[in-house]
C-alpha cells in the first residue's frame, strides 16, 4: 500500500517503512529537514542531532491530531495522510536555530585550520540556521588530537557526536574497537585502550563524519578543498567498487574519496588502497569533472548552490584521448 | 483517611522473611490469581483500579499492559524498575529493603496477567545492599514453589532474575534500562518502537516501577473497585511519598491520595512541620525533575482552592503556577534556603547524568550549569537569567528522552518564581561570594 505523505503542502506517495526524511528527500529541494546524523546506509543512525526536527501538522487520515512534540524526521516512519510542516513552520525553523546554538557551544570554530572547511556540513548548517553572535561565554570542552590508526586523525573537539563513525565501525569496518567513552558533553569517540583501527574499510569514517573531527592522515593540511578539482575517477579494485572522487590539482591527485551524493551520502564505500595509497593519475582512469548537486561553501568566498559544473576540466584533452585509445 | 495498602504489615519484625510475609498474607493473591482468575480478568482488575504508574509519568497501569503486543509469537519480558535515581526519591529502596517480597508477589500476579515467562528486577548500581536481599527472596519464593516451573502446580511458570545497574541516572528511562539489561551502553533509544511492541531483546516488554507491581498484590487479592475507592478521583490508591528538606520528620510516609499538601506538611504523623520553626519557602513535591513552587502555590492553587496530594490537584494551573506529583520526592525548603543554589545543585546532575547522545540535552545541561555556576558564585550578570530561560525552552521537547525536559523544568521553574533570588546574586556578587556554604546560604537579612 501507498501512503500520502504532505510535507510543506507537497503531496508524495511512498512505501510503507519510509521515513519523514526519505520521503522529504524524494519531493527535494527545500523541503529536506538537514541530517547531521544519520546515514541511510548504516543501520540505527539517527535521531540523536535532532536538527531534521519537524512538526506534524496532521499525524495520520485517521487521527488528524497533530503530534505534541516536534519528532526527529530521519527515524519517525510516514503514516498515510501524515501532513508535515518543515520550512513553513517557524517552530521548526526555531528549534534547529536552537540546535545550531547547542552544536556550535563547544565547537571550536577552527575552521581557518580545519581540513573539513568547504564541505562541511555543520559550517552548511550553521550558513543556514545559524546565529551571527554566540551567547556562550563559558569554557569549551577539550580534548587531545589522537591518531587512530596511522591513517586517521581523530580531533575530538570537533565532533559532534552524530555516531556515524561507530556504526561505519560496527558495521563495515568489523572487529570493532572504537566506540563512545565517557557520558554527557564529555562523552568522546575514542577506540578503547588506544588501540587503533585496523580494517580495510576504516577510512570510510572520514566520509562520514559530518565536521572534521576525523581527517585524513595522507590530506591534512596539503590542501583547502576548494582549490581541489573534484574528479570523478574508478580503477579496477580488488575489494571495493573502485569508484571514487579523485580531488586534483593540476595533474596532481590530492586525496581520494567515495562519491558523494546530494545529500552528502557516499554512494559506496570504499577500500582504504583506494583511499589512502592510490595517489598517482596513473592509477585511476578519471572520467571527468564532478557533478556537485549539494549545497556548498567551496565556491570561494560565495555561499551559493552550485547548480552546474562551474570548473573547467583541465584534463580534457588528454581523457579524451585516453577514452580514444581504449 | 490513613489507609495503607504497602506498608501496613512493614514494622513487622523479619518481614523480610518468607515464612514471616507468608505468615501475614503474603503470596495469597498468586493463589487467587494462578488457580480462580483468568489473565484478562487481572488486567481488567488493574484497569478498574485506576492504578497509575508510580515512577513519575502517572500512566494508567491496565493501560500501558494492553499495549503489550499478544499477536507476535515472540516471549514477553516483564521488567521491574528499580532503578531509582531521581534526587529527592528513596521509596522503591525502602519498599524493596523491607518488603522484598511483596513486591515478588505483585511481580508474579503481574507476569501470569501478562503471560509473561521470564521477569527481571533492575535495580540501580548503587543499590548494591539490595541485591542481596532480593536475591535471598527469589531464592526462597523459589524454594517454597512460588517460582520456577509449573507454579502452585498450575501450568505457569516463571523465572524471576534481578540485575545491578552500574550507576546511571538515565538508565531508569524505561529504554535506556533495557538497554543497560542487555549488556549495552544505557543509551535511550529512540521511540517509536515503543518497549511494548519491541522492548528487551527485541520482544514486548513492558517496563513498570517497583511501587506499581507491589500494588498488583492488593488489587487481585481484593479488586479494583476496592482499590479505586481509596485515593480521590482518578488518583486512586495510596503512593509513598519520601519526604526530606527542612521538615521535623524526613522519611518515607504512605499517604492516601487526596490529602492536602499542608496537612502532609505540617501534621506531626507525616512531616511534622518545618525544622527549627522556620517558615516554608519552596516545594518540590514529585522529584528533582518538577517545577519547584513557592508557598503560596504549593499549599493553594492560583484559584484559592487548597491544593492536594494527588496528580490532578498538583498539576492544576499547568507550569504557570502548579508542578507534578512525579515519583513523590517531597523536599522541602524553608526560608534560609537558596533556590539559586539549589537550582545549580540539581543542574550539576543532570549535567552528570546527561547521556550525551543528543545535542540540546548533552550541550544544554552544561551550559545551564555553568551559567548557574556563576550566577551562585558572584559572577553572573542580568542577561543570563533571561538566557537560562532561553536554554530551558529550547532543550524542552527537543530532546529523545524526557531527560532533557527533567533538566529544563527545576531551572525554567525556579526563574519564574523566584526571579528576585537570581537578581541578588547578580546584583551583591561581593556579598554571594563570600558566604561560606557549609549549609545553605542565608542571605535574606543581608542587605
Amino acid at each position: 500500500m501507498m501512503l500520502k505523505i504532505t510535507i510543506d503542502n507537497q503531496t508524495i506517495e511512498v512505501e510503507e517503512g519510509t521515513t519523514i526524511l526519505q520521503a522529504a528527500r524524494k519531493i527535494g529541494g527545500s523541503v529536506v529537514p538537514p541530517a547531521m546524523c544519520w546515514y541511510s546506509k548504516l543501520e540505527g543512525s539517527g535521531g540523536k542531532c535532532r536538527t531534521c526536527l519537524v512538526k506534524v501538522s496532521e499525524g495520520s487520515a485517521k487521527d488528524p491530531r497533530p503530534l505534541p512534540k516536534l519528532v526527529a524526521s530521519c527515524r519517525t516512519p510516514v503514516v498515510d495522510g501524515m501532513v508535515v510542516q518543515n520550512k513553513t513552520s517557524p517552530e521548526v525553523l526555531e528549534a534547529r536555530k536552537a540546535i545550531v546554538e547547542f552544536l556550535l557551544i563547544n565547537h571550536p570554530l577552527d575552521c581557518p585550520v580545519c581540513d573539513q572547511a568547504g564541505e562541511c556540513d555543520l559550517q552548511d548548517l550553521s550558513y543556514d540556521n545559524g546565529k551571527v553572535s554566540c551567547r556562550y561565554q563559558e569554557s569549551r570542552r577539550e580534548f587531545e588530537v589522537i591518531d587512530i590508526g596511522n591513517l586517521i586523525k581523530l580531533h575530538m573537539n570537533r565532533c559532534i557526536l552524530c555516531y556515524r563513525c561507530v556504526y561505519v565501525a560496527d558495521q563495515i569496518a568489523g572487529k570493532r574497537v572504537h566506540g563512545i567513552l565517557y557520558r554527557g558533553d564529555v562523552s568522546e569517540i575514542s577506540t578503547y585502550i588506544k588501540n587503533s583501527i585496523d580494517h580495510n574499510f576504516s577510512g570510510n569514517v572520514i566520509d562520514v563524519c559530518p565536521v572534521g573531527a576525523l581527517t585524513d592522515k595522507t590530506f591534512r593540511f596539503k590542501n583547502r578543498v576548494w582549490f581541489l578539482k573534484p574528479m570523478t575517477a574508478h580503477r579496477d579494485c580488488p575489494t571495493c567498487s573502485g569508484k571514487v572522487i579523485a580531488w586534483m590539482r593540476g595533474s596532481e591527485i590530492y586525496r581520494i574519496t567515495g562519491r558523494k551524493d546530494e545529500f552528502g551520502e557516499v554512494e559506496e564505500f570504499i577500500c582504504n588502497e583506494c583511499r589512502f595509497e592510490k595517489k598517482n593519475i596513473n592509477d585511476w582512469i578519471v572520467e571527468g569533472p564532478t557533478t556537485l548537486k549539494r549545497h556548498s561553501v567551496i565556491s570561494q568566498n560565495h555561499y551559493k548552490e552550485i547548480k552546474t559544473p562551474s570548473i573547467i576540466n583541465p584534463l580534457k584533452e588528454k581523457m579524451e584521448k585516453q577514452t580514444n585509445d581504449e | 483517611m490513613g489507609r495503607k495498602i504497602l506498608l501496613e504489615n512493614s514494622d513487622i519484625p523479619n518481614i523480610k522473611s518468607f515464612d514471616v510475609f507468608r505468615a501475614h498474607g503474603g503470596y495469597v493473591s498468586v493463589e487467587k490469581a494462578l488457580k480462580t482468575m483468568a489473565p484478562d480478568e487481572i488486567i481488567e482488575e488493574v484497569k478498574k483500579s485506576g492504578l497509575r504508574g508510580r515512577g513519575g509519568a502517572g500512566f494508567p497501569t491496565g493501560l500501558k499492559w494492553t499495549f503489550l503486543d499478544r499477536k507476535s509469537n515472540k516471549p514477553r519480558y516483564l521488567v521491574c524498575n528499580g532503578d531509582e535515581s531521581e534526587p529527592g526519591t528513596f521509596k522503591d529502596r525502602y519498599l524493596m529493603e523491607k518488603l522484598p517480597h511483596l513486591l515478588i508477589e505483585g511481580m508474579i500476579c503481574s507476569s501470569f496477567a501478562l503471560g509473561v515467562n521470564t521477569a527481571y528486577i533492575y535495580i540501580r548500581g548503587e543499590f548494591k545492599y539490595l541485591l542481596g536481599i532480593l536475591n535471598q527472596a527469589i531464592n526462597e519464593a523459589y524454594k517454597n514453589g512460588f517460582l520456577g516451573k509449573n507454579i502452585l502446580g498450575t501450568n505457569f511458570s516463571l523465572d524471576m532474575y534481578v540485575h545491578p545497574g552500574a550507576g546511571a541516572y538515565i538508565c531508569g528511562e524505561e529504554t535506556a534500562l533495557l538497554e543497560s539489561l542487555e549488556g549495552n551502553r544505557g543509551n535511550p533509544r529512540i521511540k517509536p518502537p515503543f518497549p511494548a511492541v519491541v522492548g528487551l531483546y527485541d520482544c514486548p516488554t513492558v517496563v513498570n516501577n517497583v511501587e506499581t507491581l507491589a500494588n498488583v498484590g492488593y488489587i487481585v487479592n481484593f479488586g479494583g473497585d476496592a482499590y479505586a475507592s481509596i485515593g480521590l478521583g482518578k488518583s486512586t490508591g495510596t503512593k509513598l511519598i519520601s519526604a526530606c528538606g527542612n521538615i521535623n520528620n524526613p522519611g518515607v510516609y504512605e499517604i492516601e491520595l487526596g490529602m492536602s499538601v499542608e496537612d502532609f506538611i505540617y501534621k506531626e504523623e507525616f512531616c511534622g512541620g518545618i525544622k527549627d520553626k522556620l517558615e516554608l519557602k519552596a516545594v518540590v513535591p514529585g522529584g528533582s525533575s518538577v517545577p519547584i513552587v513557592p508557598k503560596e502555590l504549593i499549599l493553594f492553587t492560583a484559584s484559592g482552592e487548597k491544593r492536594l496530594m494527588t496528580y490532578e490537584s498538583l498539576a492544576e494551573g499547568g507550569f504557570e503556577s502548579g508542578t507534578m506529583l512525579g515519583s513523590g520526592g517531597f523536599i522541602v525548603y524553608d526560608q534560609n534556603a537558596c533556590i539559586v543554589r539549589n537550582t545549580w545543585n540539581f543542574s550539576r546532575f543532570y549535567h552528570h547524568e546527561s547521556c550525551g547522545q543528543c545535542s540540546p540535552c548533552r550541550e544544554g545541561t552544561g551550559w545551564m550549569e555553568k551559567i548557574l555556576w556563576r550566577i551562585e558564585h558572584g559572577h553572573g550578570n542580568m542577561k543570563d537569567i533571561d538566557l537560562l530561560i532561553s536554554i530551558a525552552d529550547k532543550i524542552e521537547g527537543n530532546t529523545i528522552c524526557p531527560l532533557g525536559d527533567a533538566a529544563a523544568w527545576p531551572v525554567a521553574s525556579a526563574i519564574r518564581h523566584f526571579r528576585e533570588d537570581f537578581i541578588f546574586h547578580v546584583q551583591y556578587p561581593e556579598i554571594v561570594k563570600n558566604i561560606k556554604h557549609g549549609a545553605l546560604y542565608k542571605y535574606d537579612n543581608q542587605d
